[in-house]
């Protein structure tokens, strides 16, 4: 199992490298560099080659990778020359925000949505499943500010039970009135990342429910509750394991857009601030923050499919 | 219990009745199901709405372009959706806001589909060192998130749709060519193939007359849902402000949601008005996939939102 | 007579078809078994004797139905009872040992919880005990290290091993009767003998009785004290073992029999044509299209299941009449069965021509490619998967590879095919040299070697009909070719494989098995190939079927003087169809020669396991066990590939050299390679045999 872990590891370093090649590479390849960015309309040549000096940037681009790269592995991205602040610091607290905010959601959703899901799959074709399963898809379909807008027209405008907005100082405490602001947010993360789980449980559940060994646990004589938790549930969940972490990964992305529809002092929002005001360096450190989350949590997922299923787990090297 | 698959052996004549070809029977089962008949009708209502709604609207008595319609103005007879911030009659603008978005994404999923499938049915087919270098690439940019790629070349390059039906159609490839991969992969051991290859047919010959008709199924449901996601991205981007540049003679549902949300208390309609065109063309596109899938004998929530 | 334990009374069942049809699939079935008797049930596929497993556990695959009749154990009708009564049944009274234990055991949980688990549902026994009954089941089931055992997890076992684990959990509600549905199906030879003895010993000490289902007749023969043949849905003959495999009384049976290939008598048997109908779709016999004996009367009326025998009172158990379902079972049983038989299979044996066509030296051969991260680490290389092959192939004759799964026989027809690659050795054919990749060999040369695959399911393209599978090897290899002729060479292609032209529009989807294996056939020989490579070609055949293709490949070897390179687990197919043999284990040779030299001592050890572990359709044959039935998942790093179970072995020389090769005397072309001196080894067999 060492090797194996070890393996991962070394695979997730890999895709790491690639994906700063990437970022990398890609913002290079824009128009214009981040000095002319920077000055935009009032660039001259003597203020641009000045400005190029002082941040490095007539280095060959390899170096700057190296030095960027190098950087962002010790936990330096450098600085951010819009801003005029180190970038760690611009991100900090929108990136603890957005943390908080998945996680809430996390930690409701995804057990809710195994439960529905299983549930779904026991009551297949009948009208639990066919109410679940229709909800599940205007979820899975509908685009995030769709959803999001709807609930505040429901929650914050007809019914004024939360706040339509989550506006708040970036650096605002984590307590109690933090997750009230956060209400309509988290609910509508949690509607969406819950779609995508629930029927993919749903199906799994499904497939194991008509295996061969669930028929045979039935002709062993095993109760029906029995069937579903010792023989079923944890074979369904076992492909499950990597769509979760894809879906988390992939709220780490989505989630910039509810970030937008309720103005919160996320990482996405400042994203969005950095492209429009063409801080080049920012966007570059942002992106390669959330691939390095999501491969984190990919390689997490990995390593816990490996705890959790026996195949993997017992796997003698080849 | 392998023995369950069915016992009969069906006779020659009982065969032959059930198969009559095989598209013809996908046509028949999407047939047979509501949600197949929906999404198409949804779909081509869709289609025909962008083609013809320039026609449509001239015809009509509100002008979408000038403030005739009164800000914030209430639903009425002439404006079913009353106006919005500005103005303008929501209706007629709801009607034209969706000619950019299918556009985009029809060519945008064309050309996704076609080098997406093809690198991964060459990479399935392949193997080895280069099939290893290619999916870690892979695998790197599925790591980047999808948005940020995007909002970065639509933001700094520009948002000609030309320019956003490339981008669209180069990152929505990417996982297209997982997709493809790996119904390739399923083929690739098959003996029908193994003997394609011991006959001595050149790889053209293999990847296109044996293993292509095999995954078309896959990549047709896949397509179909590339479609929808691809749309949510656009969608995304113009309601980010990304996306159609506000003024000028086009708008768009994005754009018009993320303008008008700030009246909702006063004229849901507004924003209404755009979500219920906008929503029944995905959930058309998505119940059609669903049933396309079933009807293929296919079974498509394994796919991840990517 | 005394209680019966199942008494299934005219059991009709059926399902509704997407278009709304009733289709039956068994037709006013009656069935007993008594206390402590084995009942087998055979039948081709599609007869209807898995729905009868099923029904017997009061179960029925869904959308499937009772129409008429029931199935009633110990008096209690399984169809009426509740689900809560049921589970009462199941596993405590009857129990079911499954197809394949490989998906049956739950993987996410140890094998020693699973059998706990049924040990507390049907035997109410928990904690220690459990434990330790756990343990002493599965010693019962003959797994080595029992207590190890019982803490791995289903994939951790090899297919044999996880069959035992399904034995010993049907057994620990210690029921009554035990449910089989072809459970020794998939597995090597060897393993299957053992599990059959297994199972005898079990029942005859526990006296639990058992409703056996195969298509294999060996088995049958050897686990049964009663069989019951099925075909269409309907039972055609019950009698005991012994009646039946001596006087067969239905043409059916008989049919069956005669498809046999034989340990004993070479040549190839008789086919027997066509395939069974749908239940209930004939007004007379079912068993009439496909018939040699039939006349009007079994066109116009259905044959009543007659008695045509007493069981003699002697036996020790109350059995049944003779039963056969034929009009004709008086002129079918006037005649001696077994005297007819000797005059059915035809030999195909000729004159073994001595030019070498294919020649294959010191051939080694690998699947290891170590990945980047390999590398890296420098993970030593396994051994290879097959290594120090050396045979030549002579023009014209039918050259079989043996063994069990895991021989390398597959490995290394592929490498001759040039879709794998040899790391090691020559392999020539006239000129050329065969170690090429196939894309690299001269169109001319890709020609003249075809290969023909197992699976005919999947060895044809499911969207091209068989007119585009033709046309594929006549465009390829005769690019001149006009259409037109192309056209009456696919035609004369399917008159030579015995398919009439119209299946030229079908499309694999719409063809059975054989007719799917006859089209992949007609393919190979579109090239006109002067050698044929067959890989299990008719492993996935019913026996009928498989004569047929076996006579068929025969005849076109006659025809064009065509080379075969004949892969097979089946020890009789190769008497049957083979000139010379090569027998491997683990990717090594440990024995080559004629069939008749391969067939009598001295043998190899572990040709001689396979021998004794083969199955005749004869009661009276007991298979000859020796050594375990363990098997290897990769060759041992040095020495005999065989040290690991061979039951003989001298000694430590035995793990160190590679014995060499031995000419027996007064062979002509037979070679053992074993540290035993062959005189030996001879007597040491002959022993054997004769104490047998």
């Amino acid at each position: 199992m060492i090797p194996l872990i070890g393996r991962r590891l070394l695979m997730a370093f890999l895709t790491l490298i690639l994906v700063s090649l990437i970022v990398f590479v890609a913002v290079e390849a824009l128009p214009g560099d981040m000095a002319s960015a920077y000055l935009g309309r009032d660039a001259t040549p003597e203020s641009l080659a000045v400005l190029r000096e002082e941040f490095g940037l007539n280095a060959p681009a390899y170096q700057r990778y190296l030095t960027w790269f190098g950087g962002f592995l010790r936990g330096d991205l450098g600085d951010s020359l819009v801003r005029n602040k180190p970038i760690m610091e611009v991100i900090g607290n929108n990136l603890r925000n957005t943390i908080v905010l998945a996680m809430t959601a996390s930690a409701v959703g995804i057990p809710l949505a195994i439960a529905l899901g299983v549930f779904a799959a026991l009551t297949r074709d009948r009208w639990p499943d066919i109410i679940v399963s229709t909800i599940s898809i205007f979820g899975m379909t509908l685009p995030e500010f769709v959803t999001g807008t709807f609930l505040i027209y429901i929650f914050a405008i007809k019914l004024k039970w939360f706040k339509g907005v989550a506006t708040m100082p970036s650096d605002a405490p984590i307590d109690a009135e933090f997750f009230q602001i956060i209400m309509l947010p988290v609910l509508t993360l949690t509607l969406v990342m819950m779609a995508h789980i629930l029927r993919l449980v749903r199906t799994s559940m499904i497939d194991v429910m008509i295996s061969d060994y669930v028929q045979m646990a039935r002709l062993k004589g095993v109760p029906a509750w029995g069937i579903v938790f010792r023989h079923a549930l944890p074979n369904a969940m076992l492909p499950t394991i990597n769509i979760v972490a894809l879906t988390i990964a992939w709220l780490l992305g989505g989630v910039l857009i509810i970030e937008r529809v309720f103005n919160f002092p996320g990482i996405g929002n400042l994203m969005i601030n950095g492209i429009s005001d063409r801080d080049l360096a920012l966007v570059q450190a942002i992106a390669i923050i959330l691939a390095a989350f999501y491969i984190g949590i990919n390689l997490l997922a990995d390593l816990a499919s490996l705890v959790l299923n026996p195949r993997l787990r017992t796997a003698r090297g080849h | 219990m392998a023995a369950i698959t069915p016992e009969v052996a069906g006779t020659q004549e009982e065969s032959l009745q059930k198969r009559k070809s095989p598209f013809v029977e996908t046509v028949e089962n999407l047939r047979r199901s509501w949600s197949g008949k929906i999404g198409f009708f949804l779909i081509v209502f869709h289609i025909l709405l962008a083609l013809l709604s320039p026609v449509i609207v001239d015809a009509l008595p509100a002008d979408p372009f000038t403030r005739e319609a009164g800000r914030n103005a209430a639903p009425s007879l002439q404006y079913p959706f009353g106006g919005d911030e500005q103005g303008r009659d929501v209706f007629t603008r709801t009607l034209l806001g969706g000619r950019t978005l299918l556009l985009v994404t029809i060519f945008g999923t064309a050309i996704a589909m076609t080098w997406g499938s093809l690198v991964g049915i060459l990479m399935g087919f392949l193997g080895g060192r280069i099939d290893d270098i290619v999916m870690r690439l892979i695998d790197a940019f599925l790591a980047i998130p999808w948005l940020l790629f995007l909002l970065l070349i639509v933001g700094i390059v520009g948002t000609d749709p030309w320019i956003q039906m490339l981008t669209l159609g180069f990152f929505y490839g990417i996982p297209a060519v997982r997709v493809s991969r790996a119904a390739t992969l399923d083929y690739v051991t098959r003996e029908f193939v193994l003997s394609a290859r011991a006959r001595g047919e050149k790889k053209r010959t293999v990847i296109l007359r044996e293993l292509l008709p095999n995954v078309t199924d896959i990549l047709l449901v896949e397509g179909a849902m590339r479609w929808s996601w691809m749309m949510l991205a656009f969608i995304s981007l113009s309601f980010l402000g990304f996306g159609v540049p506000p003024g000028g003679g086009r708008t768009d549902w994005g754009l018009m949601i993320s303008l008008s949300r700030k009246i909702m208390a006063l004229q849901p309609w507004a924003t209404f008005g755009p979500i219920i065109f906008l929503s029944s063309l995905i959930i058309g596109i998505n119940l059609f996939a669903d049933a396309l899938a079933k009807a293929l004998g296919l079974d498509r929530s394994q796919g991840a939102p990517v | 007579m005394s209680e019966k334990l199942v008494d299934i009374r005219d059991l009709t069942v059926g399902y509704h078809t997407k278009y709304g049809r009733l289709v039956h699939v068994l037709r006013n079935v009656n069935l007993q078994i008594e206390p402590g008797e084995t009942l087998g049930l055979v039948g081709e596929s599609g007869c209807g004797k898995s729905t009868l497993g099923q029904a017997m556990m009061g179960f029925l695959r869904s959308g499937s139905k009772i129409l008429g009749g029931q199935v009633k154990y110990q008096g209690l009708d399984m169809f009426k009872l509740s689900s809560k009564e049921l589970e009462g049944i199941r596993g405590k009274q009857i129990a079911l040992i499954p197809q394949n234990a490989g998906q049956s055991l739950t993987p996410t949980l140890r094998v020693g919880k699973q059998i706990m688990e049924a040990l507390d549902l049907n035997a109410g026994i928990k904690g220690e005990e459990a434990k330790e009954r756990t343990v002493e089941l599965l010693g019962q089931v003959q797994l080595p290290t029992p207590d190890e055992m019982a803490t791995r997890y289903p994939h951790e076992l090899s297919g044999g091993q996880q069959q035992r684990v399904a034995v010993a959990m049907a057994l620990a509600g210690n029921p009554d009767m035990l449910v089989l549905d072809e459970p020794t199906t998939g597995l090597d030879v060897t393993t299957q003998a053992h599990i059959l003895e297994l199972l005898r010993d079990v029942v005859k000490e526990m006296g639990t009785a058992m409703m056996y289902i195969s298509h294999d007749l060996g088995v049958i023969a050897r686990v049964s004290d009663r069989i019951s043949v099925m075909y269409a849905g309907e039972k055609v003959e019950d009698a005991t073992a012994r009646q039946l495999f001596k006087t067969p009384s239905h043409p059916y049976t008989r049919g069956l029999l005669e498809s046999i290939p034989r340990l004993t008598l070479s040549g190839i048997p008789k086919s027997m044509p066509g395939q069974p109908p749908l239940p209930g779709t004939l007004p007379g016999c079912h068993f009439e299209p496909r018939c040699q004996f039939a006349t009007d009367i079994c066109r116009q009326e259905a044959p009543k299941l007659e008695s045509i025998s007493k069981t003699p009172d002697d036996s020790k158990k109350g059995f049944g009449d003779h039963l056969a379902r034929c009009h004709h079972w008086e002129e079918l049983t006037k005649t001696d069965f077994s005297e007819e038989l000797k005059e059915v299979y035809q030999d195909v044996r000729k004159e073994i021509s001595t030019e070498p066509a294919i020649t294959i030296t010191d051939v080694e051969i690998s699947y290891y490619r170590p990945g980047f991260l390999d590398n890296l680490m420098g993970t030593p290389h396994p051994p290879a998967t097959v290594s120090g092959i050396n045979l030549t192939v002579n023009r014209g004759e039918t050259v079989a590879l043996v063994g069990e799964s895991g021989s390398g026989k597959s490995t290394i027809v592929r490498t001759v095919s040039g879709l794998l690659p040899a790391k090691e050795g020559a392999i020539s054919f006239e000129k050329f040299d065969l170690t090429t990749d196939v894309d690299d060999r001269p169109k001319e040369l890709q020609k003249r070697i075809q290969m023909i695959f197992q699976n005919p399911d999947a060895s044809l393209n499911p969207r091209h009909s068989v007119d585009d599978i033709l046309d594929q090897p006549l465009k390829l290899y005769f690019p001149d070719m006009p259409q037109e002729e192309r056209d009456k060479r696919k035609r004369s292609l399917l008159d030579r494989v015995r398919l009439d032209y119209r299946y030229l529009t079908r499309f694999p989807a719409q063809m059975s098995g054989g007719e799917k294996q006859r089209v992949a056939i007609a393919r190979a020989f579109a090239a006109e190939p002067e050698v044929v490579l067959c890989d299990e070609v008719t492993s996935a055949l019913d026996v009928s079927v498989q004569a047929a293709v076996l006579d068929l490949l025969a005849d076109l070897q006659k025809e064009h003087g065509t080379t075969y390179i004949f892969i097979t687990h089946d020890l009789a197919v190769v008497r049957a169809f083979a000139d010379r043999v090569a027998v491997l284990y683990q990717g090594r040779l440990c024995e080559v020669g004629t069939v008749d030299e391969i067939y009598s001592p001295p043998f190899h050890p572990y040709a001689q396991m396979l021998l004794g572990a083969a199955l005749e359709p004869d009661p009276d044959m007991e298979p000859l066990l020796i050594g375990g039935d363990t098997p290897e998942s990769s060759p041992p790093a040095t020495g005999c590939p065989f040290q690991r179970r061979c039951p003989v072995r001298v000694g430590e020389i035995c793990d160190t050299t590679m014995p060499a090769w031995v000419r027996p005397e007064g062979s002509i072309d037979h070679q053992i390679r074993c540290h035993i001196p062959i005189p030996e080894l001879h007597a040491m067999q002959t022993e054997s045999v004769a104490a047998d």
